[in-house]
């Protein structure tokens, strides 16, 4: 095309007193970014092509390379970004709808960032969690409503079915599809180790994956995909998914190029499909109809296995969780705007739905206002980036976390947010041999259980710190919280106080 | 005694580690300035074909054909490292024709060179390995 | 600044002492015990339980109310009149001490839920008298039921609890169990309600600590329908104590597993079958345990629990001596009263040491 409308948001940098020609950059590049060019012994490089995922820079053995922001730049205007103006150009060439990857990077407020957490002084001592027992173990699952007792008047083991994880943390749903079969053999065997949870996503379950059942949770989405009996009851959890934080309100497509193989196969949709997950579950249009789902779920698994549903942080998400809280789901995982996505319309991924911290308060208050509480536990996830995020989210009153993009990020994605593409240089985002290859996953678990690890010893020294040491009266205690730059209003719904009340 | 693996499943042909072992010989601080403008000669090197990749190196053997084959006794063991002697090297070339899996190789100064598994250099465990970023290549105890 | 409006944490001195014979003792013992404790106290709150001090009207609700004024003594005798039959009224007898200043109108009821009302509660009696212990306390301005059990009271009140204990006469009390509190607050109130025991029914609490869960118990609690109006820790505490025993039937064994719940790595050494009534009780009232310092005392009919946090960071010590079982902060306070004891020792974190009258069930 004569004219280019489009000039590349971040260039190249190369330091030719560093490089070595190693070639290691063009190897590694899936988008052909790097070039050498042998007649005068150099390495070149194409900006327009780079997605800025970083895997030159990592592996770069010289750090002759890095990636900086273009300075190329339109006429200033506060109204017109460059951003805006280029997406604009992008349509005005394609005709379609804007797609992108990952959760939204919009600059909304991150109500994690305006919470602090309290500390004990004096009046009640702290604890230190290398000297003490600090417990993080948590159960996720309904309460029973009575006491039953036999004849000798011991106590009854009537708990409905239920999840125990070592940590309040899961890995939640992301697709054999959407990602790897190196990135999810990575997640089971992590949480196999950990003693946590991760969650097929819609894209069922891969034959090599049974053994880790009883750290799976099997989803059941609106495509129905991969969903058969077997599969229902290999896993310790079923989790119905509704919405999901990045396109609440959508389904989801994966391409017919993708369906191939064992994808295929687990999918149970023949090769070279597409694989469309419709908007709504077509036999839930009310809540009366997910009431069925459940049971009809519940049966299928002999009533062993506790139900999960799962909803994008809506407008009306507490009334929406307190129906879910009294139709039979045993679990309510709500996901806010930030949480992450294989692909969506980037205007959808950007515009719908609403934070995590304000859904969570507002459900856990709906929940406990309508006494149902006790019906069931509450899983947050949307962008939980570290474990004060957990500890957040913990005294606003959920039981645990969902953890997807962090979980992507120590197994080596950069968020450059091109997994729509199929490209991922990581291996994550992608089914190319040549690049799933890249993610081994006796490397990707330990990297995971490292990340959790780590973040376990900091909520233990955070709740020690306030002089819990057991993370269960850390739950809905949101007096361990105050609130810095928020309204009257915001700090009403997060049901907290402003720092220095 | 630990000796350097590799795994074919898991190699991206990357080439990084001919690049740091070429480095950890050099017994320099920086690899760009060690490495910058030369073209190297390690030993490990990556075969490839058809979509199949690994590194080739020395295996140290228990009964290394090279070691019999050395008319000066230039190749030895060393605490289960074939080891050469460069000072005794003629530069016959017999190991290089007689290995069976391509591991030795001519030098620039005329002696042959292989593998030492770094106990010559600063590193002190095999480069290649520490620089696989994908662990195609390990250093470890195998019955 | 009254309870309710902030939290205020507090720490304290308390102590108790119980004859399983049943025999009853003159108050002047709890007072004399407390008494030497005086520095754990700042002199913002004091009071005593008292159990077996109204044998002749042992059938009826005994409700001790403060009021502000006339106009709230008026309004909460009315709302009495309309739900018990009222067998005896009088005021609360009380000597003038000169550092007890402020006092409110001391009022205290023998009564019984009307017949004709509880049927249409459909309610059992004792829930029904505790949902108008709470419309009292939240409802009505300026009156507060701050006793409610049978055959037992609480005299509470600010100031220095040797002062408060002569205050009320409590010398010229007899009971068979008393439980003592003096306060320490990190804060000035200066409301008699806000002084402990806390008690609903014939639960009484007297705590010495700061629970760093209370805010995940308070809202637990609140959910059952129970309104922790005044923010203290010893409210949240007795009504989860109330909830536990009285609602879900729990032992008071069961209780402390639950209140001051084993470690894990406890419960993963005991027997299976103990293990899974501990996994169980864990799971099921996650909410309802107790992180953080404290030392409680639970007065109830027929005996007395004392229970340290599962950490045991706050002191208590436990003594004996033939029938009487003596509690407190301090050894001191024990040995003041009863030099001689046959036993005296320190009850484990968590470890619940649960007394009964003689030949009391369970």
């Amino acid at each position: 095309m004569a004219v280019n409308f489009l000039y590349p948001d971040y260039e190249v940098s190369r330091n030719d007193d560093r490089c070595i020609a190693c070639r290691v950059c063009e190897r590694q590049c899936a988008n052909e970014v790097h070039e050498f060019l042998a007649d005068t012994n150099k390495m070149v490089s194409d900006d327009a092509k780079c997605v800025n995922c970083h895997r030159c820079v990592a592996l770069c053995p010289t750090r002759a390379l890095k990636i900086v922001k273009n300075n190329n730049t339109y006429k200033e205007n506060a109204n017109w970004s460059a951003k805006t103006m280029n997406e604009l150009y992008r349509q005005a060439s394609s005709g379609g709808v804007l797609l992108s990857s990952m959760g939204n990077p919009e600059n909304y407020p991150v109500y994690f960032d305006k919470i602090l957490l309290n500390a004990s002084q004096v009046t009640n001592p702290s604890i230190d969690p290398l000297r003490e027992p600090m417990e993080t173990r948590v159960f996720l699952g309904a309460k029973p409503q009575n006491i039953e007792r036999d004849e000798a008047g011991r106590i009854v083991n009537n708990l409905p079915p239920h999840l125990t994880l070592s940590m309040p943390m899961m890995f939640s749903a992301m697709s054999y599809g959407s990602i790897s079969y190196n990135a999810h053999e990575s997640l089971a065997r992590a949480a196999e180790e950990l003693g946590i949870l991760y969650n097929t996503g819609e894209g069922g379950l891969h034959e090599d994956f049974y053994c880790y059942g009883k750290n799976t949770i099997v989803q059941v989405a609106s495509g129905r995909f991969g969903v058969h009996p077997d599969y229902l009851n290999s896993g310790a959890a079923i989790e119905i998914k509704i919405g999901q934080g990045a396109k609440p309100g959508i389904g989801g497509h994966l391409p017919g190029e993708k369906i191939v193989g064992d994808i295929s196969r687990t999918r149970m949709i023949p090769e070279g499909s597409d694989a469309i997950s419709p908007a709504p579950h077509h036999d839930i249009y009310s809540i009366e109809d997910l009431r069925q789902l459940v049971f009809s779920l519940k049966e299928a698994t002999n009533y062993q296995k506790p139900i999960i549903v799962k909803i994008a942080a809506v407008h009306n998400v507490a009334a929406i969780a307190s129906g879910i809280a009294r139709s039979g789901a045993d679990i309510i995982a709500i996901d806010g705007f930030r949480g992450g996505t294989g692909a969506a319309p980037t205007r959808i991924r950007d515009h719908v739905g609403v934070p995590i911290e304000l859904a969570l308060a507002g459900v856990d208050k709906r929940l406990r206002d309508e006494g149902i509480r006790d019906n069931v536990s509450i899983v947050a996830g949307g962008s939980i980036r570290s474990s004060a995020d957990i500890v957040k989210a913990i005294a606003l009153g959920a039981d645990c976390v969902y953890i997807a993009t962090a979980a992507l990020i120590a197994l080596g994605c950069h968020l450059c947010r091109s997994c729509h593409t199929g490209k991922c240089n990581w291996g994550i985002a992608t089914q190319v041999p040549d690049l799933v290859k890249r993610l081994n996953p006796e490397i990707g678990y330990k990297r995971l259980v490292n990340l959790l690890t780590a973040w376990q010893h900091e909520i233990k020294e955070m709740i020690g710190g306030m002089g819990i040491n057991s993370i269960e009266s850390l739950k809905g205690n949101r007096l361990m919280l105050r609130g810095v730059g928020l309204s009257e209003k915001e700090l009403e719904i997060l049901g907290i106080k402003y720092a220095g009340e | 005694m630990k000796r350097v693996y590799v795994n074919e499943k898991w190699c991206l042909g990357c080439h990084l580690c001919e690049y740091y072992c070429a480095f950890g010989e050099s017994n320099k601080k920086d690899m760009a300035r060690a490495l910058k403008d030369i073209k190297i000669n390690p030993k490990i090197w990556i075969e490839e074909k058809d979509g199949v990749s690994f590194a080739v190196s020395c295996r140290h053997c228990k009964e290394p054909l090279c070691v019999k084959s050395c008319i000066t006794g230039a190749l030895t063991i060393k605490d289960g490292v074939v080891t050469i002697n460069k000072d005794k090297c003629i530069s016959c070339y017999t190991c290089i024709l007689i290995c069976p899996y391509g591991a030795v190789s001519p030098s620039e100064d005329g002696a042959v060179q292989k593998c030492e598994l770094c106990v010559k250099t600063t590193w002190g465990t095999p480069a290649c390995v520490e620089g696989c970023p994908n662990g195609a290549i390990v250093f470890e105890e195998r019955g | 600044m009254k309870e309710g409006q902030i939290r205020i944490p507090s720490g304290c001195a308390i102590s108790g002492l119980i004859d399983k014979s049943g025999k009853r003792m003159s108050g002047e013992a709890v007072l004399r015990s407390i008494s030497v404790m005086h520095d754990r106290s700042n002199g913002l709150g004091g009071g005593f339980a008292a159990y077996g001090i109204y044998p002749e009207y042992k059938d009826f609700y005994a409700l001790h109310i403060f009021y502000d004024n006339s106009a709230s003594k008026k309004s909460c005798e009315e709302f009495l009149e309309q739900h018990f039959d009222i067998i005896n009224l009088s005021k609360i007898p009380t000597r003038k001490i000169k550092v007890i200043t402020e006092e409110p109108l001391i009022w205290r009821y023998f009564v019984t839920p009307l017949p004709t009302k509880l049927g249409g509660s459909q309610l059992d009696e004792r829930e029904f008298v505790a949902k108008c212990v709470f419309r009292v306390n939240t409802r009505i301005d300026g009156a507060y039921i701050f006793s409610s059990g049978k055959n037992m009271g609480v005299f509470k009140a600010v100031g220095y609890p040797e002062d408060i204990g002569r205050f009320y006469r409590l010398e010229e009390y007899e009971g068979y169990c008393f439980t003592a509190h003096g306060r320490y607050p990190t804060n000035t109130p200066g409301w008699w309600g806000g002084a402990h025991p806390f008690a609903l029914l014939d639960y009484s609490v007297v705590h010495n600590g700061e629970i760093s869960s209370y805010d995940a118990n308070r809202r637990t609690i609140e959910m059952y329908g129970y309104k922790c109006t005044l923010q203290t820790d010893t409210e949240v505490i007795t009504y989860i104590v109330d909830y536990l025993h009285r609602k879900k039937g729990l032992t008071f064994s069961e209780t402390a597993a639950v209140i001051a719940a084993p470690f894990w790595q406890t419960i993963e050494r005991m027997t299976p079958e103990k293990r899974e009534t501990h996994e169980y009780l864990r799971n099921v009232f996650s909410a309802q345990l107790f992180t953080g310092p404290f030392s409680i005392l639970v007065g109830f009919e027929g005996g007395l629990m004392a229970l340290n946090d599962r950490l045991k960071l706050r002191s208590m010590v436990v003594g004996e001596k033939g029938d009487l079982v003596y509690i407190a902060s301090e050894e001191a306070a024990i040995r003041i009263i009863e030099p001689n004891l046959s036993r005296v020792w320190s009850p484990m974190g968590g470890e619940p040491v649960i007394v009964r009258l003689n030949g009391d069930e369970v």
